[in-house]
């Protein structure tokens, strides 16, 4: 098994994403440069968090021209698994992998702190080891992550339990209060009609040790590991 | 701009360069200079480059010891061995008199100059902290230049993807006009990657790389060496724009670069641009250099050479490479997208050569220009206004009736709430490192791959330095060992940025030097040499000098992650000590109580002892790492009684209360006023709690430092009650106290 | 030569955070005559191109695939003769 970390210029969480599988969960990972165009031979991909080309015109709308990126749709197309973080999110956005778009937050301030998550649906190939409804404590650092899309793609969203993660507060409630930055239906993350693609404002891999406050993020990549598993076990 | 014919007295003058100063420059060159000489002359003998006027008085600090592995001033930023052959290098800078004309762009360029001169030595820069001060934010400019001031470190820093781990924010009419932006970066590297800032190597390669070469920023290093004046608003196209995304570029390659052993030399073009990068390298190295401006990348047209060798445009830096190995160098670079440009080589004639396609625009011997820079020993004389607050006691103000509204009151003040508005808007975890968050004593940063964490701080008090400059200087020094200490770390180095007002006025030079003196003191005690800093004079407003600002960024090491402490109490039932103690009436003075419920700035700053403080940090340091307490922390601003709050709602998932009970049988000498006893601000004091079991084990280490300590109630129920004399001094919720304490800032901005 | 003036705005009825502390900051200032503020990107473009509906139709393009995210955003652009410097 092997996961693959694409870096992009203006990446910086590229590396933290690395510690975690390597390190953590003891698997086998390459960074792989953003000018790359073959990716055969990785289970999963992550695209991290980070300020692709400086955010510069919007979030994630320069990088999703990197020459990596065709390769990337190419890889979605045949089911491989892509998780973007944060930065990564915006970029699979951008590049119309997912729906939706990112908008500055309603606070119009980047926003670093601890929030919490709700588990929307589990059985993606991401959430498979939480039960509906979890509650996650996990990080967010942002600067545009209010979700956005028009009623009819929310309306699918919703219909095809394409919605992963909602923000709620520590009991679970999803209200205005516990939204941190103003994303439509408290979205946090979505995954692809299919579900092999899945899209993250939240940082897993800074909740994946006890020293760093919490190890709920952890879940995540497990799932990961547990799903190509038992793909490879068939 | 075109380049005038003669040089004229006025010219000379305008480049801030006095009559004997420039009568040395005609000697050094045996005639007279020409404009790009004398432009290259001002910006390297500026206050801001050649330290001139602080030169003799920093000699004061100690700069060795053993963990030392390379001295201050002999890089860019001093060295210090943490062991498992890695090294902490670490610098704060100020960024002043920029943000005080335009806050985002001046903020951010002050981030952006700092981490470049961290990873030029080859070092991964891993956190970044910052010491702010503005004048009261009910004044529409301070709030705007606070709030944009944060807006440029959080814009700048979040990209690079560098945590902002900690920093201090202070508010006083003192700041109004001149704000104070240091920002410090600490870097991790290999010992055996270090890179040093210096040129060598007859005919090794001089690489250009970065962001082109402009206008902006012309003459920086001569801006921030004079008073802001209402004419520097109009000095504006002095103010750089900083490129966070071109920076990320250059540490990434320049780190990748290291690993091809290839680079002899990299130096960051900051103050003073191509000229002082250039010619600092080949003076530490001892050679000279040669380049030619015609091949620096040029943003805009028709630049004379003046223009070329003063500009200030951020994200460039100079390397020295192997002669014969430039393409590899290139090669990386271009990888990310960055253009290097070979400009010149290194000489072995000892001179600066600047050349514009082919011919010879200015010729200078590195030395007198870098070495021989004038020093001057400044004029002193002790303040007028020390004399007149010196008398002051408390019975001239009156004594409060309700010490909850005080309390409420202080815990609400911008400079002692909670500053959660602000650290939110800098990310502070990425790199996965951050293991206590913004809002602890001090932040903890473990080093992946070892046990061992580093312990970062920094801090400083402009009133205590105003009121008493030396003791001020001890207490910013050994304030900050407290911090680390309080996580459990032993402070190792210091570095500093000094803010002062206008060095060639007596006062401020006298305040400069106690303070010196003092900081000295307090690091040869501590143990904590100076690895390095930087010195930010003529900090003025209308009104006259600020406050003499002493900011320290403190260095500590832990060498076990699992044996780290936390300001909070946790525990129903744990016994709440104070190690050290309970301090004197006297000691209100420069308090935030007196500043903020009297509105008064008099008085005696506290006292310090060095010997009793060094006893109080190893006994923490001691009792941490026995395993003994649950929390430890340090009392500061707003005495006791903030403390003790503070330990009740650090955490926001262990709420807790306290019952504290000055009862008469335990201290039956206490004879002080109440509001004096809960809020002043006495050094070398911190507050532990711990299980009831562990009582003698603590009092044995006290015992054996011979530090005193009080036992002061216990932990639990739901609020801080605070008994004297079976009388209720304090009592308010935890909830309450919260809501003063996290949500009035956010309110007040 | 063309220079090309492009201007990016949000999309009606989606939130603009921004345009809304802007109007707030006004109203503050004392004028009470705004009904509605937005803020959007202005991009200045030159270009090489001697054909005017080449130009263009290069810009569009732009526009529709970097320049502008359809799904938040519209554009429109103004493109002007500029002689060569």
């Amino acid at each position: 098994m092997k996961f693959g970390v694409i870096v992009f210029p203006g990446s910086n969480c590229d590396y933290d994403c690395y510690w975690v599988v390597k390190r953590i969960l003891r698997k086998k990972v390459d960074f792989i440069w953003h000018k790359e165009r073959n990716l055969s031979g990785y289970d999963c991909l992550i695209l991290p968090g980070g300020f692709s080309y400086g955010d510069y015109l919007r979030t994630g709308a320069i990088a999703r021209f990197s020459p990596v990126m065709n390769a990337v749709e190419a890889y979605a197309r045949n089911g491989g698994l892509i998780i973007g973080i944060c930065n990564g999110f915006q970029v699979l956005l951008e590049a119309g992998l997912l729906p939706g778009a990112m908008v500055s937050n309603k606070s119009l301030q980047f926003i670093c702190k601890f929030i919490y998550i709700r588990v929307e649906n589990d059985a993606t190939p991401y959430t498979n080891l939480f039960h509906k409804g979890q509650i996650l404590k996990i990080p967010i650092a942002h600067n545009e992550g209010n979700y956005y899309a028009d009623v009819k793609t929310i309306q699918a969203l919703n219909k095809n339990n394409q919605i992963v993660f909602r923000y709620c507060d520590e009991k679970g409630t999803v209200s205005k209060a516990s939204n941190p930055n103003g994303a439509k239906e408290s979205i946090a993350a979505i995954c692809n009609k299919e579900g092999n693609i899945l899209g993250i404002m939240p940082h897993p891999e800074r909740a994946s040790e006890r020293l760093l406050g919490s190890k709920d993020g952890r879940g995540i990549f497990e799932s990961i590991i547990k799903w190509i598993e038992s793909k490879e076990a068939n | 701009m075109k380049e005038p014919k003669r040089i004229t007295l006025e010219l000379i003058k305008s480049h801030g360069l006095t009559r004997e100063e420039y009568k040395r420059i005609k000697e050094i060159l045996g005639r007279e200079p020409n404009f790009t000489e004398l432009g290259i002359f001002s910006v390297m003998w500026s206050e801001h480059c050649s330290y001139k006027s602080s030169k003799l008085v920093l000699k004061l600090f100690p700069i060795t010891g053993e963990s030392i592995l390379i001295k201050a001033g002999e890089e860019n930023a001093g060295v210090i061995d943490i062991g498992d052959g890695l090294a902490v290098v670490m610098k704060v800078e100020s960024h002043n008199h920029p943000s005080a004309i335009e806050p985002e762009q001046g903020a951010a360029t002050g981030i952006g100059g700092i981490v470049r001169d961290i990873f030029t030595m080859g070092a991964r820069p891993v956190a970044l902290l910052d010491s702010l001060r503005f004048g009261p934010l009910n004044n529409g400019r301070n709030h705007y230049l606070f709030s944009k001031v944060v807006e440029g470190i959080a814009r700048y820093g979040n990209c690079l993807g560098i945590p902002t781990v900690a920093g201090e924010i202070y508010f006083d009419n003192t700041y109004e006009g001149n704000p104070v932006v240091n920002v410090m970066c600490v870097g991790i590297a290999y010992k055996e990657e270090l890179i040093k800032g210096r040129a060598s190597g007859i005919g090794n390669s001089i690489l250009y790389v970065g962001s082109d070469t402009g206008r902006d920023g012309l003459g920086g290093a001569s801006f921030a060496s004079r008073e802001l004046t209402e004419e520097s608003e109009r000095d504006r196209p002095a103010v750089q724009i900083g490129d966070p995304f071109k920076e990320k570029l250059l540490l990434e390659a320049c780190l990748e670069l290291l690993k091809t052993k290839v680079v002899i030399g990299m130096q960051d073009m900051g103050a003073a641009g191509l000229t002082s990068s250039i010619s600092e390298m080949a003076s530490r190295g001892d050679c000279g250099v040669q380049i030619d401006i015609s091949l620096v990348p040029k943003r805009e047209k028709g630049m004379i050479p003046y223009e070329v060798m003063l500009s200030e445009s951020q994200e460039r830096m100079v390397l020295i490479v192997k002669k014969g190995k430039e393409e590899i160098a290139k090669n990386v670079f271009k990888k990310w997208d960055l253009h290097a440009v070979n400009i010149g080589k290194v000489t072995n004639d000892g001179v600066f050569r600047v050349l514009d396609k082919g011919k010879i625009v200015a010729q200078i011997p590195v030395k007198a220009l870098v070495d021989d820079a004038p020093v001057y020993i400044r004029e002193k004389k002790k303040p007028r206004y020390l004399s007149q607050i010196k008398n002051f006691s408390v019975s001239q103000i009156f004594e409060p009736s309700n010490y909850n509204d005080i309390l409420k009151r202080l815990l609400n003040s911008p400079t002692i709430s909670s500053k959660q508005w602000v650290y939110r808007q800098y990310d502070h975890m990425v790199r996965t490192d951050t293991i206590l968050l913004p809002g602890a004593d001090s932040s903890l940063i473990r080093i992946k791959g070892t046990k061992k964490a580093i312990a970062l701080t920094i801090d400083g008090n402009g009133g205590y330095a105003y009121l008493n400059p030396y003791e001020g200087g001890k207490i910013a020094v050994a304030e900050a060992a407290r911090n680390v200490v309080c996580v459990g770390a032993k402070p190792l180095a210091i570095t500093n940025c000094l803010n002062f007002g206008n060095p060639t006025k007596p006062e401020v030079s006298w305040q400069f030097k106690k303070c010196v003196e003092g900081m000295a003191e307090a690091c040869r005690i501590l143990r904590t040499p100076v690895t390095g800093g930087n010195v930010s004079f003529y900090n003025e407003n209308p009104k006259g000098a600020i406050d003499p600002t002493p900011v320290v960024g403190m260095l500590g090491l832990l060498d076990d992650i699992n044996h780290y402490c936390t300001p909070n109490f946790k525990k129903k039932g744990d016994i709440v000590i104070l190690l050290g103690k309970l301090g004197r009436e006297q000691e209100l003075g420069g308090s935030e109580y007196i500043k903020l419920i009297h509105n008064l700035k008099i008085g005696e700053s506290p006292r310090i002892d060095l010997k009793e403080e060094k006893a109080v940090q190893r006994t923490c340091i001691e009792i941490i790492e026995a395993g003994l307490i649950n929390s430890a922390h340090d009392c500061s601003e707003g005495g006791l009684a903030v403390a003790l709050a503070e330990c009740c709602i650090l955490s926001p998932e262990c709420k807790i209360g306290a019952l504290i009970n000055f009862s008469p049988l335990i201290h039956h000498l206490l004879t002080m006023r109440a509001d004096a006893l809960l809020f002043n601000e006495a050094q070398s004091r911190i507050i532990i709690s711990f299980p009831p079991d562990n009582f003698a084990k603590i009092k044995d280490f006290t015992e054996k430092n011979n530090v005193s300590f009080f036992q002061l109630g216990t932990v639990g129920g739901k609020g801080l009650v605070i008994e004297r004399d079976e009388k209720k001094l304090i009592d308010i919720s935890v909830d309450e106290l919260e809501d003063y304490y996290y949500r009035s800032f956010s309110r007040s901005v | 030569m063309f220079e090309a003036e492009v201007f990016i705005t949000f999309k009606e009825g989606l939130l603009d955070p921004q345009g809304i502390a802007i109007k707030g900051a006004l109203v503050s200032l004392g004028y009470d005559n705004i009904s509605d503020v937005r803020v959007g990107k202005y991009i200045c473009i030159k270009l090489n191109n001697q054909d005017k509906d080449k130009a263009k139709s290069e810009l569009e393009e732009m526009c529709a695939k970097l320049l502008s995210n359809p799904v938040i955003e519209n554009y429109r652009y103004k493109i002007m003769e500029k002689s060569s410097e």
